[in-house]
């Protein structure tokens, strides 16, 4: 019996993922375990690790399309079996569902296909020109005639449409629930001349509007940021650290060791000194209680020009900073080449964001939940500074803020917390006590 | 009783219940009917099945005259009502026993007595045999409506009942109720002879139907000789010596008595809700219909209610319909539709001419504020029609002037009954009156007039 493969969350926040190549082809025998594919997920690539076994007869999803979590992607059964109907099911699933996330597809120009097939379609000329008429043989997509119709009415092409109906077929609701996004943007006027639905007219010569499809990384990325920014009750802490004692420190370690450790490793180990100290800004919010962590977990976002990563090293209050910073570095390769796994990625207790080399002097972060603090490090300037006999001394100064969630953290606590932190990063010593 | 657990526990084994727990059971759901009288429910025994044997008979004998032209004179004197109603029960037992081997061929297990909700996961039958369900199904079904006053006696005040089993013609019976149990009892009392008068409170017979649809039924009605009286009241009842008078009140006030030997009164069914134990579980009901959500779930998680229980139209279909959605939710099957959708759902009255229909009446749809156009095609257009001489009847379709769409379906006519679910299939597959017009239809068949009515959507039919 052939069975469909289907795409699995590849990580624990993963809704959709685009196949970025086949590792096996059509007519390649398939054992448990054996890597079918590698799968961009909202996070990392991953390998898709086969739990099925047989012959993979059809490939659904072709290299570079999105499926979400759940879609056909491949069918594996035995050799020669009559795979059509598995096959025409999901492919007209799924040609909707892509329609609606790949980027690719939106690059494709609609309106060209659209004339043609109208032709086709039983309906005696209509006088719209370009984008969607109805076109009934396009595409394994089945829609009803009805569906047709008022797609061909709005001005929407059907082949977009995702269809619930019997046999994935695109019904009235379809076409009616329909919203023109991501699958209309990118023909360049194709939506306006259309019909479809506008937001507004445009009146400006400037240039086009470019749309970019939302999905994996970014969507994720929108959707923990806008829930934590909007869930958690945020307050801010600032204050400004002298950096000298620290930078002095960092040059000793470093005269002993092989490879440099770097200023991040230095800072995480102060952070995890700091909340061992108030175990109670090492926690998280879960609605009915408060959880503090056993382990302090920090994690450090990470640029990755399309979004942004936050690898933890776990257990840094148990580590010393050359250990830290030799983890850090393999994390950070691995967000390099994108093999970062969720197990490295997800749930951090406490995050560190640092934009100093930016030349940030000082900036607000969101909370990266399951933590309730985040510390937003700027740049290390040299500054003007009275020292404790009122003389003007140059200074290195950093200044941080702490972003508190409420419901966890009150004020006096985080203040409390960030106040220790300022102490231990001035005087290392303090790691000792 | 050796099983005391199951996954699924169905009070009732009508046309709800049994079609629910066969489905359950091709779902792998392990199943117990319990019935309190026979399988089959009221719809197989004191209904749809038993009411269509007197139906076809009464057609048969209604036809006898036909046949004079060809020099046959056919002697009625041999003829014994209670043939008629024997071969009726014929029917109705038959009905049972394909119900009861329908469900031993599934595994089902069916149990008789009367059953009581006791738990949320429990039901008492017979006061003692506690048995569990993971889920329970209600589908009791409904009883005809009483009104005060007009109790039955099933002597001289029948319900549909009642009239089922009579054993002997009255000389002349009222028909209280113009709905579809009315109608098809007056057509079969028409046809053996009975002097039949109908009263109906609302403005005309088949109420719900569409009023230019019913024309053609009143018509023929009429011919035949049953008196039908519209927006009449009738209000005092009594019984006399050798039947019963009624008084009644028409619109403008007119008042007069009617006499007759019986009256049957068909003003609809209550829901067969007391007595389940719904009120100690906290299951709500409103005017007796039991409340239900999505997949006719009751309030109470895990008891869902389907069919007559329910406020949704007292039909066979209906229930088994529901009852499919709520097991194939209890399966994790997620279903397609959470609840039928009313104007998907086909009416049909068997009388002759009879009536199929679904979707909003051309009245109804001006109240709901549908846009619409109309398009009637006479079933005299069909030469199918003309051949078999069964000229009166029509083909009306409501669409959408826009997108064609079609709104709403009405034949009347002969075997309108089955005609409707060409038209009704268009409209759930979502095809337009294009697909039936265009459609090849064999000919000479009455199909044909629901081509040409798609036809006349169109603009084109032919044979007008």
């Amino acid at each position: 019996m052939a069975e469909n493969v289907q795409m699995i969350a590849l990580s624990p926040t993963m809704e959709e993922g685009t196949i970025l190549k086949w590792s096996m082809q059509v007519g390649d025998s398939v054992s448990t375990g054996d890597v079918l594919c590698e799968v961009e997920t909202d996070k990392a690539s991953m390998e898709y690790e086969s739990a099925q076994e047989g012959v993979l007869l059809s490939i659904i999803v072709p290299e570079g399309g999105g499926a979400k979590v759940g879609d056909v992607i491949a069918i594996i059964g035995e050799s020669g079996e009559d795979i059509s109907g598995l096959e025409a099911e999901a492919k007209s699933a799924k040609s909707a569902a892509l329609a609606a996330t790949a980027p690719e597809t939106a690059d494709k120009p609609v309106a060209v296909e659209a004339p043609n097939s109208q032709g086709a379609s039983s309906t005696p000329a209509t006088t719209r020109s370009s984008g969607g008429g109805s076109s009934p043989t396009s595409g394994s997509g089945k829609s009803s005639p009805l569906a047709r119709k008022i797609a061909e009415e709005k001005g929407l092409d059907i082949s977009q449409i995702p269809g619930s109906g019997p046999g994935g077929r695109v019904v009235k609701r379809d076409v009616e629930t329909f919203s023109p996004t991501a699958s209309t943007a990118g023909n360049q006027g194709v939506a306006v001349s259309s019909g479809a639905p506008m937001t507004f007219a445009p009146a400006r010569t400037a240039g086009e509007d470019v749309e970019i499809p939302v999905a994996g990384k970014r969507a994720v990325i929108a959707k923990r940021l806008a829930e934590s920014k909007f869930s958690a009750p945020h307050y801010y802490l600032k204050n400004s650290v002298e950096m000298d004692s620290l930078v002095a420190a960092r040059n000793m370690v470093n005269k002993e060791v092989p490879s440099k450790v770097s200023f991040n490793a230095f800072i995480m180990k102060m952070v995890a000194e700091a909340l061992k100290r108030y175990p109670q800004v090492n926690a998280g919010w879960f609605g009915d209680k408060i959880v503090q962590f056993g382990s302090i977990d920090i994690g450090l976002a990470v640029d990755l020009g399309n979004g942004l990563i936050t690898p933890i090293v776990r257990n840094v209050g148990n580590k010393g900073v050359v250990q830290i910073d030799s983890e850090l570095k393999v994390l950070i390769e691995k967000v390099g080449n994108g093999s970062l796994k969720p197990d490295e990625y997800t749930a951090a207790t406490f995050s560190i964001s640092n934009l100093g080399s930016f030349g940030v002097e000082e900036f607000t972060a969101i909370i990266n939940p399951p933590g309730s603090a985040i510390l937003a490090l700027g740049e290390v300037k040299k500054t003007p500074v009275f020292d404790e006999n009122g003389e003007l001394k140059a200074a290195n100064l950093m200044k941080m803020t702490l972003s508190c969630d409420h419901r966890v953290i009150d004020g006096a606590m985080g203040g409390k917390f960030l106040s220790e932190l300022k102490k231990t990063i001035e005087n290392p010593v303090r790691v000792l006590f | 009783m050796a099983e005391q657990n199951y996954d699924l526990v169905i009070i009732g084994a009508g046309p709800g219940g049994y079609v629910s727990a066969i489905r359950a059971s091709q779902l792998g759901l392990k199943t117990l009917v319990i019935e309190k009288d026979q399988p089959g429910g009221v719809c197989g025994n004191w209904g749809c099945i038993p009411s269509k044997s007197l139906l076809h008979q009464a057609e048969l004998f209604h036809d006898i005259k036909n046949l004079e032209y060809m020099g046959l004179h056919i002697d009625k004197s041999g003829f014994n009502y209670e043939k008629v109603q024997q071969k009726s029960r014929k029917a109705a037992l038959k009905s049972g026993k394909g119900v009861s081997g329908l469900l031993k061929k599934n595994g089902i297990e069916y149990l008789t007595g009367d059953a009581v909700l006791s738990g949320p996961k429990e039901v008492t039958v017979d006061g003692k045999d506690k048995i569990r369900g993971k889920f329970i199904l209600v589908a009791a079904g409904s009883s005809p409506r009483v009104i005060p006053g007009f109790e039955y006696d099933e002597e001289k005040v029948l319900s549909s009942t009642g009239i089922l089993k009579l054993t002997a013609l009255p000389k002349s019976l009222l028909i209280l109720g113009a709905g579809a149990i009315g109608m098809e009892f007056a057509y079969v009392m028409n046809a053996f002879g009975v002097e039949v008068t109908i009263i109906e409170m609302m403005d005309h017979i088949l109420p719900i139907e569409d009023a230019e649809v019913v024309k053609v039924v009143e018509a023929e009605f009429k011919k035949n000789g049953v008196k039908m009286l519209v927006s009449t009241k009738a209000s005092n009842l009594e019984k006399t010596k050798d039947g019963i008078t009624l008084d009644i009140e028409s619109k403008d006030g007119k008042k007069d008595t009617l006499k007759a030997e019986k009256i049957l009164v068909a003003v609809g069914r209550t829901p067969n809700s007391q007595g389940l134990g719904l009120e100690s579980l906290g299951i709500k009901t409103e005017k007796g219909f039991i409340k239900v959500g999505d997949y006719y779930q009751t309030d109470i998680p895990g008891i869902f209610a389907i069919g007559d229980v329910i406020a949704s139209p007292l039909l066979a279909h209906v229930a088994s319909k529901e009852g499919e959605v709520a097991v194939e939710f209890m399966a994790g099957q997620a279903p397609r539709e959470k609840r039928l959708d009313p104007d998907l759902i086909p009416g049909a009255t068997y009388t002759e001419p009879g009536v199929g229909s679904f979707g909003p009446s051309e009245e109804k749809a001006k109240e709901r504020g549908i846009a619409y156009e109309k398009y009637v095609f006479p079933y005299a257009g069909a030469g199918k029609t003309n051949s078999i001489e069964k000229p009166n009847g029509l083909v009306k379709i409501l669409f959408n002037p826009k997108t064609k769409e079609i709104i709403s379906g009405h034949v009347v006519g002969y075997q309108a009954t089955e005609l409707i679910h060409e038209i009704l299939l268009a409209k759930k597959a979502e095809l337009l009156p294009e697909d039936i017009a265009t459609m090849v239809h064999a000919h000479p068949t009455i199909s044909e007039a629901v081509m040409e009515a798609a036809r006349g959507v169109e603009g084109w039919a032919i044979h007008v």
